[in-house]
């Protein structure tokens, strides 16, 4: 006891080994990712807030300019004890695009992410897709159908999102826990078959010319025409690569309220 | 502008340890650490709280008795992420909390844990 209270600087030994993973799931607004969530998570999700500054303000002191326009960006997420030493969370990503800080927070170190389709709004998956497809995160595409109609085909679906043959489409209803459950499995076992793979080609790393190839699989032509039966706009049936977005906000989360009380 | 910088050593230090953070930022923060979001912390056991703690240092000491994401804690606690990676970060500075970075293979999960993942989605 004496030695606990005579060192309160020294380096602590670790005292569990419990392990955390993350998956993210995504989607364009109102398409049903707290659904999905809340509908595997053992707790209520929960909701966490980042607080930034907007760039062309710089990132002082708020609090001496208190007219700086500052923005509130949410995220809600789930958490699920997978093993007595193993907890998994399930992070929805904000609604705004537009922030994109926010993501590169939650896709580090994430297994993979779910794109939550609603396919009648296809349009508001694509800059979720772009990310992944830009960040190299695995992602799989999960159809909400919606009171059980599904309006397209995943092949349809899939020359739409210009997505290669190796990402899964599956359909799923955010609202039951089985179908978000082996929505989850099909996205990890993605995750798992892409880091294999991965490995593979790294111990094979010799041949310059096949690990040269970059993103082997892909299709490489953007602009295909829809061929499914519905006639969509044309925004919605074809999903453009979109340039590289330069975020509107820099990372800086805000601490203005404790460092207020500690002045 | 300028701040003491903070010595490893000496029990007197420890007070400035703590509150460095937002003495050094002026209210802005950019986290020594970049903790993750899902990064677990659990609180080592003390036999009494050392001076210098702000309310919300003690709360999430008292909050991690059991393993607590920095998620959970700012969501909980209700302090948005940054002062939340901050607030841990001083904590573990005074080792007063262990933080479990996720087991990562070069910011990605490495095979290991993504079995585990998929068994353990699979027996749920
Ligand atoms: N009928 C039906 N309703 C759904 C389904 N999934 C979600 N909803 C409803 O759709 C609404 C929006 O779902 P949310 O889960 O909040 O969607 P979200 O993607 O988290 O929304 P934002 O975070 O605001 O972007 C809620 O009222 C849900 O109950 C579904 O599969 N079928
Ligand atoms: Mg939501």
């Amino acid at each position: 006891m004496d030695f606990a209270s005579s060192s309160p600087g020294g380096v602590p030994a670790p005292r569990s080994s419990t392990t955390s993973a993350k998956i993210v799931v995504a989607g364009g607004f109102g398409v049903g990712k707290t659904t999905l969530v809340g509908a595997v998570s053992e707790i209520a999700p929960l909701r966490t807030e980042a607080v930034m500054t907007s760039a062309s303000q710089g990132i002082d002191d708020i609090a001496s300019t208190p007219d700086k326009a500052t923005t509130t960006v949410a995220m809600d997420f789930g958490r699920i004890t997978l093993d007595e030493d193993l907890i998994l969370y399930l992070f929805g990503t904000p609604g705004q695009h537009r922030f994109w800080f926010m993501w590169d927070d939650l896709v580090r170190g994430a297994i993979g992410a779910v794109v939550i389709v609603d396919t009648r709004r296809l349009a508001d998956c694509f800059p979720a897709i772009d990310y992944f497809e830009n960040s190299g995160l695995p992602f799989i595409i999960a159809l909400n159908c919606w009171d059980g109609v599904q309006t397209h085909h995943a092949d349809d679906v899939r020359e739409a999102l210009q997505i290669g043959p190796e990402t899964p489409i599956v359909s799923c209803d955010a609202r039951r826990r089985e179908s978000a459950k082996s929505t989850l499995i099909t996205l990890v076992e993605h995750a798992l078959m892409a880091r294999l793979r991965l490995e593979r080609r790294g111990v094979g790393g010799r041949n310059p010319a096949q690990a040269g190839a970059p993103g082997g699989g892909r299709p490489i032509l953007r602009f295909r025409p829809f061929s499914g039966s519905a006639p969509a706009p044309r925004a919605v049936a074809h999903r453009v690569r979109a340039a590289s977005v330069p975020p509107p906000y820099f990372d800086t989360e805000k601490v203005s309220q404790l460092g207020d009380k500690v002045g | 502008m300028t701040h003491p910088e903070m010595s490893d050593h000496g029990d007197q230090e420890f007070h400035e340890t703590l509150v460095r953070p937002y003495a050094m930022t002026g209210g802005r923060t950019r986290p020594r650490y970049q903790l993750a979001l899902e990064a677990l912390v659990t609180t080592t056991p003390q036999v009494a709280n050392p001076p210098g703690l702000l309310p919300e240092h003690q709360r999430i000491c008292e909050l991690c008795r059991q393993v607590k994401s920095v998620a959970e804690i700012s969501a909980l606690i209700a302090i948005p992420l940054g002062v939340a990676r901050v607030l841990v970060a001083d904590l573990a500075e005074a080792g007063l909390v262990v933080i479990h970075q996720p087991g990562n293979d070069q910011g990605q999960p490495d095979v290991t844990l993504l079995e585990r993942v998929l068994s353990g989605l699979r027996k749920l």
